[in-house]
């Protein structure tokens, strides 16, 4: 046993530098060159001012903006505590969460109408889902409409630019970034935004 | 189900069909220390470790001392990895300034035992306790050792069938490299590469503050991610860089990266199967393994999927839509992300738990009963479904042992696999692996679902050890469950609504890993010393054939037949009763606790 603990001491020491150091730091090298606007959190800046992450999500609370979905990250969308709610599927919590959401939307949403989409009322697995439905757009669509005083058609090509569709047609889920479309809702009709 | 969905598992099962051969011959050529086309620029990167470590090229070791040396590695590692942990706050790359009390004993013990078994599970959120320095020189360090180690025990228990007559099995320290330098690492690289491109951070800054469009402040987490993501998915280790996994959007930011990340936790063990075929020369015992393999994957895939689209009747009868609209993704998004709506996110959880990885990109906690038994299920009959790098092929490979030898006592006959005779070593060995990791999961959960501490005492202040539960009910028996298969599983994922970071779960669950990966390696190590010593026969018309599809389905059969007998009753007391009760609408109270039936 003895003779096999020197080995053991100088390959753990020889593969902590290889693969614990030089490999991260010679990515982290590469990245920062080649990579620069992903390998630090692809920020999205708005009048010269960073607002967040194209990746991350963020609460919206103002009817005049889309709302992202529920969060179970510290008091919602908090980068430093990324969960989901955890809540089994028979918890009394996330019923009842889930019946005052959806009280909250109907009194919220008056024009719509018929069953509301399944992800804007349940909270993420990160906590951080920078992305709703395009049904959960399209759901909120009059609301945000009526309160920026303009045509509901109007905002169409504007969640039309913030989606993507499945990656290669199979991949994955068409989505709406919800941060992406607000910065272009504040940037095509600004003066209901800051009422 | 959607016909997109379908598409995406169909072809995804496609490309690891079409890896299985070309990744084979590569691992092949490696651990035979064949010239591969890495060679010329990786070659001199393999001396260079066996000169700094003393390590002699040519020498072979036997069973026991080939043990040894993997006993000896894990144990060093071990004390590498909880020395840095408790020392984070005067080490560098600590931009959080993260201190040693977040990182209490029992906690850094648990840690260390979880990334030298390549478990991984995690009872500490990563951006919330861990300097850069840990998470890289510590945690990244055992994500490329720990399944290294893995891979070198499967070679190891190959060799003991493709040899005769011989005392040897290989070197563990040379398969260790190998394993390190021409297969883990390259991935690494390429994959690390790529997920940045797509979005994944890599750099070594503090957390960045904004304020947000509503004009409230929020953190936006740093750190070294893709380095440490490319090789969590590669080596199938499993432990996210932050709390929420491959989740969360700077570990898994796009449907693509997710695609590639399954794709990743499957190469290498798929290749393995072919590895195996060819290193007994016979392929077609390697497509064997892994037509079975597919066949439960595949199952199992199939199970999730469906259970997750039906959704939760109480959620639907609240008004949330279940189906699968053009919109919509429809179904149990509680714990899920949209961009991997239901399909993707059922095709994660199974394929991450039939292999030994653990990473997430959904909450496994908030699947649908039926959905969270078909991961729970994968974990406890040992993650064979191509299963972690090396742990799947020699956990396979046990239970191949065990099926000859069912077949034997069936019609009479010395049980034979790849012309060694399987005798009484052998099967004893098997057994004892097998177990160990049941006794192991059992009687844990058994104790956590019943003891009590004092309040606010040391080993568990919330009191009794349900205490730390989210969930009431069956669910949260399945919390419980699900933790000690995963540990002793060397999984690492969690039904992750259980605060595991105290003491008594921190001890046990450090246990319940050590005994799954040790317990269950040694036994293997010591079969393959002594299938190594045998004669290879000439298979004759009484040979039971073991390439063929009655093989096949026997073995699949000796994997869930073993799975359900060990565990169908802690099942039915966990997703199977809470099944029923979701089906018929009931609902249990969230904290504060008192009991399970409360």
């Amino acid at each position: 046993m003895w003779n096999q603990i020197g080995p053991a001491v100088r390959i753990t020491l020889f593969f902590t530098v290889l693969t614990g150091i030089i490999y991260p730091l010679a990515i982290t090298g590469v990245t920062q060159v080649i990579f620069p606007h992903q390998a630090n959190g692809s920020l999205i800046t708005s009048g010269g001012k960073v607002v967040g992450s194209r990746l991350i999500g963020q609460t919206f609370t103002k009817p005049e903006y889309f709302h992202s979905r529920p969060s179970a990250a510290g008091n919602g969308y908090d980068g430093t505590a990324s969960t989901g709610s955890n809540l089994g599927p028979t918890n009394q919590k996330l019923a009842d969460r889930v019946k005052a959401d959806v009280a909250q939307f109907r009194k919220d949403n008056p024009h719509f109408t018929g069953p509301v989409p399944a992800d804007l009322l349940t909270a993420s697995g990160s906590g951080l889902d920078p992305d709703i439905s395009p049904a959960s757009a399209a759901a909120q669509i009059d609301r945000v409409a009526s309160a920026r005083r303009v045509d509901a058609a109007k905002l169409e090509p504007l969640i039309a630019e913030a989606s993507k569709s499945r990656t290669l047609g199979f991949m994955g889920e068409p989505r709406v970034n919800v941060l992406q479309l607000n910065l272009a809702l504040d940037r095509a009709f600004p003066r209901a935004a800051t009422r | 189900m959607t016909a997109s969905g379908i598409i995406e598992i169909l072809i995804y099962f496609g490309v690891i069909v079409a890896i299985t051969k070309p990744m084979g011959l590569f691992l092949v050529a490696v651990y035979d220390g064949r010239r591969t086309f890495l060679h010329p620029a990786l070659r001199w990167l393999e001396t260079v470790t066996y000169k700094s470590s003393g390590i002699r090229e040519d020498e072979e070791q036997h069973w026991t001392r080939y043990s040894i040396s993997l006993i000896a590695f894990s144990a060093i590692s071990f004390l590498f990895v909880y020395v840095i942990q408790r020392l984070q706050a005067y080490l560098p790359l600590n931009p959080q300034n993260f201190g040693t009390p977040v990182m209490a004993p029992d906690l850094a013990f648990n840690t260390a035992v979880s990334f030298v078994t390549n478990t991984n599970w995690q009872s500490y959120s990563g951006e919330s306790t861990l300097s850069y320095f840990v998470q890289m020189a510590a945690l990244t360090v055992q994500n490329f050792c720990s399944g290294a180690a893995g891979m070198a025990v499967a070679v190891a228990l190959v060799r003991g069938f493709s040899r005769q007559q011989t005392k040897t099995i290989g070197n563990f320290w040379v398969d260790l490299t190998r394993g390190t330098v021409y297969v883990l690492l390259p991935l690494s690289i390429i994959g690390a590469l790529f997920l940045c491109s797509q979005g994944v951070i890599q750099n070594l800054k503090p957390n960045d503050v904004v304020t947000t469009l509503e004009g409230v402040k929020q953190v936006i987490p740093m750190g070294p991610v893709a380095s440490q993501e490319a090789i969590k998915m590669v080596g199938t280790n499993g432990g996210g860089f932050f709390g929420a996994n491959s989740a969360h959007p700077f570990e898994n930011p796009t449907p693509f990266t997710n695609f590639i990340q399954l794709v990743m936790i499957f190469s290498i063990p798929a290749g393995l199967t072919y590895l195996f075929g060819r290193m007994v020369k016979d392929t077609r015992q390697g497509w064997a393994l892994f037509a079975t393999m597919s066949l439960l994957f595949l199952i199992g895939v199939f199970v999730c999927y469906p259970a997750e689209q039906h959704g939760n009747p109480i959620l639907t009868n609240l008004g949330l839509e279940s189906a699968a609209t053009a919109g919509q993704a429809g179904g149990n998004m509680e714990g899920k992300e949209v961009r991997f709506g239901i399909a993707t996110s059922a095709l994660f959880t199974t394929v991450t738990t039939d292999a030994s990885c653990g990473a997430v990109n959904n909450a496994h906690d908030s699947l649908t009963p039926l959905a969270g038994l078909v991961p729970l299920f994968n974990i406890e009959t040992g993650e064979v479904i191509f299963g972690g790098v090396g742990a799947g092929l020699y956990g396979m490979l046990l239970f191949a042992i065990v099926a000859v030898f069912i077949a034997g006592l069936m019609v009479g006959r010395t049980p034979e696999y790849i012309g060694k005779k399987i005798e009484q070593k052998e099967v004893k060995m098997a057994m004892l692996a097998l177990i160990a990791t049941a006794a192991s999961i059992l009687i844990f959960a058994g104790l956590s679902s019943v003891i009590g501490f004092s309040k606010n005492g040391y080993w568990n202040p919330a009191g009794a050890a349900i205490a730390n539960l989210t969930n009431n009910g069956p669910h949260g028996f399945s919390e419980i469950l699900y933790a000690f298969a995963s540990g002793a599983g060397n999984n690492g994922s969690a039904f992750a609504g259980i605060n595991t970071n105290t003491p008594w779960y921190n001890l046990t669950l450090g246990l319940d890993m050590l005994i799954g990966r040790f317990l269950f390696i040694i036994p293997l190590l010591a079969a393959a010393g002594s299938l190594a010593a045998k004669k290879r026969i000439a298979s004759t018309a009484g040979t039971f054939p073991t390439h063929g599809p009655l093989f096949v389905g026997l073995l699949a059969g000796v994997v869930v037949i073993v799975g359900a007998l060990t565990y169908f009753p802690a099942l039915a007391l966990g997703p199977i009763v809470e099944h029923f009760l979701l089906e018929s609408g009931k609902l249990f109270a969230s904290l504060p606790f008192g009991g399970f039936w409360s």
